[in-house]
């Protein structure tokens, strides 16, 4: 069994207009069994920036520490806030430096540029190959579910409450089908001038 | 090495009515990145009220659909009548499970009229297992197209009042059915250039056809 799919879980980000929306399951498993409901796999890294991160949990934690090192390093140095852009480019960067080593994971970065509050959203594989989009990214067990689901829901220019909708119907029906994932979803809905947290209730089967 | 078994791709959809049911099938027959065809039908007509769809291994969807029409057309000559989809439904899983040990590699989903009029979906494993449904998924995109039909055929995580919820119509099933092979067609190599759809009823079949992506 792959090592990618040993703790379970997913992520999915979309684009919307002049917003992104990012979404997690709350399952952390060992193969078959659920340890906890509780644990989310989207980090708020950035005022306007999320990271989520799927695959092998001991993972999911060590890169979101070390990505968050590389960060701070890098405001402290520039004075400045990081974009979703060179954040991305600096994760697939790191990501590749362990090549022939990797860490078990799959990214996804959703986040508005904070100059031009234009909506990004990006995936990577375990290597760090990026793949930025235009409309949206899926990540963990039921991605071929969330790829059907979003493929036939999404469309272009929506609004934040039509992104939610879109979003959370996505989810939650791809992950119902899924053993791996699920047991409770979180959406986060990022605006230039807000960020809204809404914690779903779905089926804990 | 030589491998008795080959996935063929393809994927079929079946939605279940009150006096209908739609089961639609794509036409594209591959092999690895090779497409053999862009016009083969996977839907196979067994009955005026029941249709086979079957994808997966090519050879062995000949093989099953062959055995099965020969069996349909001896027990209408012993019976002398047709077989009805609950009766075809029960001797494919049999037929089925009788290759335990080396089955059948085919994804099977049947679709028809029952004894009542009322619109079924069986769905089957390649080992003969055997389930009524009112919507199912299968082939190579089903696991993309299965939480579709969850969301927009059974309501599901909706929390509508009955009355609220759309009611299941002939178009309204072949417009959701189309829509998820226009989405599987995006993601799912093995399924694309065209859609054949049966809708089947008391008073026969009748057939379309959706063009899908050819890439």
């Amino acid at each position: 069994m792959s090592i990618l799919a040993y703790n379970g879980g997913c992520v999915v980000a979309m684009r919307g207009k002049d917003c992104v929306a990012i979404a997690t399951d709350h399952r952390f498993g060992i193969q078959a069994q659920t340890i906890s409901t509780d644990f989310k796999k989207v980090f708020h890294i950035g005022p306007r920036m999320f990271l989520g991160l799927t695959g092998l949990q001991t993972d999911i934690l060590t890169v979101r520490d070390r990505l968050m090192f590389r960060k701070n390093l890098y405001e402290t140095r520039e004075n400045r806030e990081m974009c979703p852009k060179p954040f991305s480019a600096m994760m697939s960067s790191f990501l590749y430096e362990h090549r022939f080593g990797p860490y078990f994971i799959e990214p996804v970065v959703a986040g508005l540029d904070p100059k031009t509050m234009e909506p990004f959203i990006c995936n990577m594989d375990l290597i760090g190959c990026p793949n930025a989009p235009d409309d949206f990214v899926v990540a963990g067990t039921c991605a071929e579910q969330l790829y059907g689901m979003c493929e036939t829901l999404w469309k272009p220019d929506l609004e934040p409450d039509q992104l939610f909708e879109v979003i959370a119907q996505s989810i939650v029906n791809a992950f119902d089908r899924d053993a791996m994932s699920g047991w409770g979803a979180t959406v986060y809905i990022i605006e230039k001038d807000k960020i809204t947290e809404r914690t779903l209730k779905t089926r804990m089967d | 090495d030589f491998s008795p078994y080959e996935s063929n791709g393809g994927s079929i959809v079946a939605i279940a009515g009150d006096d209908f049911a739609v089961i639609a099938a794509d036409t594209r027959l591959s092999s690895g990145y090779n497409i053999h065809s862009r016009t083969q039908s996977k839907l196979f007509k067994l009955s005026p009220q029941t249709v086979l769809g079957s994808a997966g291994c090519w050879a062995d969807t000949l093989s099953l659909t062959g055995s099965i029409k020969v069996r349909m057309q001896s027990y209408e000559h012993t019976h002398l009548r047709t077989m009805t989809t609950e009766a075809v439904a029960q001797m494919l899983s049999i037929a089925m499970y009788n290759r335990r040990f080396f089955p059948y590699y085919v994804s099977n989903i049947l679709a028809g009229i029952d004894n009542e009029g009322k619109g079924v979906v069986y769905s089957y494993d390649p080992i003969g297992h055997c389930e009524k449904a009112t919507y199912r998924a299968g082939g190579t995109a089903g696991t993309l197209l299965q939480p579709v039909l969850d969301n927009q055929i059974g309501h599901k995580n909706m929390n509508l009042e009955d009355a609220d919820k759309i009611k299941l119509t002939k178009e309204r099933a072949v417009s959701v059915a189309s829509d998820t092979f226009i989405s599987a067609a995006e993601r799912d190599i093995y399924t694309g250039d065209s859609v054949l759809i049966n809708i089947i009823t008391k008073d026969g079949i009748e057939v379309r056809t959706l063009t899908l992506r050819q890439d």
